[in-house]
């Protein structure tokens, strides 16, 4: 049969052709389309591995910047701390000064106002005294104007005396 | 068990669907077919009885190689493309163009070309002896009044190759020239062709042969696969040519690998195939020749593939329409169309399935060529 009998024309051209169509492809098509396709490999290979590396790179930066935020965040922990204990320091020293002041200037006024108590009641003595003199002067030139007066008067007072 | 018997249900409905609408089809196809079935079946067939209708002649007609390409049309109204006849005869190189023939592929028509005579006899050539007037031929066929000169013509068949080339020249040429340009993946079309090329290299040339050797059979490998795929392709247009399903064009192909086997077979390669290693010696010689059978039944066995299944896809769609005239109804058609186009579809996965296994098992030959044996 026809069919299967291969024609020593068809198979010389098919030959020919498809060695010819092979070589002029694989000069001029083959050879450049796999390597442009090839080197945009590397290339994105390349891109990818650096994109990586970028990647790790930020990474670490971001582990140093979170190392110095928590660093930086301590030290201000710690400086507020600071501040904050010298405050209560400041204000408990500040406190007691004012507290000793205002004792001393309490202490000071009660010492005046007993000095001025004393002055003034040792002037009232006086006051008291002389009044007292002075009427008793009066008193006794009018009292005392008798013999039997002024015993009286000076029974009645050392009696009184006494009672004091 | 209550829980697994929802899917299955849903499944049953589904399927159910699905049957019931195939039968609505397979119904409505039936009657459209048949209704006029009936009513052709009663007309008067002598009208029709002086031209009998030959199935075989037809489809080998169709699947053959032949002289001229053939479009439509019968006898001296029909419309083919005359392509240049090259013969080697006893007497040097004869051509012409095959309309010379006015469209005989019977005998008849004698060609007069440098003193000699020629005949056209079923797309065969050959050159009439002295006295002879038309060709004839034995009970065993053989010929008994001319003699088959070398036939190298540009046939039907080498004029669609031909086509393949230039087609695959545009397309990758046009790929090539992109890359030349500029760095980046192409678009469109070319980017169809680049992830092409890239599936040949990566699922087929790089696991089959190897990291190390591949680039050397990429060029053999992309050009046989684009060839074979788009051969085929063109091969299913309407009044295309059969290449690939023509055994002569397998053989070449087929040849090819084997070449590329020998010429690329490595030391440890031959060594396992005419010496067996780590075997009796006595079981060495036999060995050798199941290697050696092996070694050519491996490309003939692509070849045969190949031819087989392209010519098979087109026999069946060729016996699909010649239905149609064989019960002479138009009716028919209703029938054998749907399923010639159902057909048609298959061989575009076809197409390219033989492309891809004749592309493949080429690469898994090579591979096993050039593989490095570990040494035990």
């Amino acid at each position: 049969m026809d069919l299967i009998t291969p024609e020593v024309g068809l198979i010389f051209w098919q030959t020919i052709v498809f060695l010819v169509l092979m070589l002029i492809l694989a000069k001029f098509a083959w050879k450049p389309i796999l390597g442009a396709v090839r080197t945009r490999e590397e290339s994105i290979n390349e891109a990818l591995a650096s994109a990586e590396d970028a990647r790790k790179e930020m990474q670490n930066l971001k582990a140093d910047n979170e190392k110095l935020l928590q660093q930086a965040r301590a030290e201000r922990d710690e400086i507020l701390k600071e501040a904050r204990q010298l405050k209560e320091k400041m204000i408990s020293e500040a406190e007691g000064e004012a507290q000793k002041k205002a004792d001393t200037i309490v202490a000071k006024a009660k010492e005046s106002i007993e000095m001025e108590k004393r002055a003034a009641m040792a002037d009232i003595k006086n006051q008291v005294a002389t009044l007292s003199i002075e009427i008793a002067e009066k008193v006794i030139g009018k009292e005392l104007s008798t013999e039997e007066k002024q015993h009286q008067m000076i029974d009645k007072m050392l009696n009184d005396a006494t009672l004091n | 068990m209550q829980p697994n018997l929802e899917p299955i249900i849903l499944s049953r409905t589904g399927t159910m669907i699905a049957h019931k609408s195939l039968k609505i089809i397979v119904t409505f196809t039936l009657a459209l077919a048949l209704l006029p079935f009936n009513a052709f079946a009663k007309a008067d067939p002598q009208a029709e009885e002086s031209k009998e209708f030959n199935p075989t002649d037809m489809i080998m007609h169709h699947i053959g190689d032949s002289h001229g390409w053939h479009f439509f049309g019968e006898g001296d109204s029909s419309f083919t493309l005359p392509l240049p006849v090259i013969l080697f005869t006893d007497h040097g190189m004869v051509t012409f163009m095959s309309s010379e023939f006015h469209h005989d592929t019977e005998g008849q028509y004698v060609v007069e070309k440098d003193g000699m005579r020629f005949v056209n006899y079923h797309e065969d050539i050959y050159k009439l002896d002295a006295g002879a007037e038309s060709v004839a031929f034995d009970e065993e066929h053989n010929v008994l009044n001319a003699s088959k000169p070398w036939d190298f013509s540009i046939t039907k068949n080498v004029a669609a190759m031909l086509l393949t080339v230039i087609l695959m020249l545009i397309f990758f040429f046009g790929l090539a020239g992109h890359h030349k340009k500029n760095k980046n993946a192409p678009a469109g079309f070319n980017n169809i062709l680049e992830t092409l090329v890239l599936f040949v290299r990566d699922e087929i040339a790089r696991p089959q042969i190897g990291e190390k050797e591949y680039m050397k059979f990429m060029p053999f490998l992309l050009t046989v696969f684009f060839f074979i795929w788009i051969t085929n392709l063109l091969g299913l247009l309407p009044g295309a040519a059969n290449v690939t399903g023509n055994i002569a064009v397998t053989v070449s192909l087929g040849l090819f690998t084997l070449a590329l086997i020998l010429i690329n077979g490595n030391k440890d390669f031959w060594q396992h195939t005419l010496w067996m290693p780590g075997i009796p010696t006595f079981v060495k010689p036999i060995l050798a020749v199941v290697e050696v059978l092996g070694l050519i039944i491996k490309p003939v066995a692509l070849m045969i593939r190949l031819f087989a299944n392209i010519t098979a896809g087109h026999i069946i769609i060729l016996s699909l329409i010649g239905l149609i005239f064989i019960l002479e109804s138009a009716g028919v058609a209703g029938i054998s169309v749907p399923f010639a186009l159902f057909i048609t579809i298959l061989e575009l996965l076809v197409a390219f399935l033989q492309a891809f296994i004749f592309t493949m098992l080429s690469a898994l030959f090579i591979g096993m060529a050039v593989a490095e044996h570990e040494h035990h």
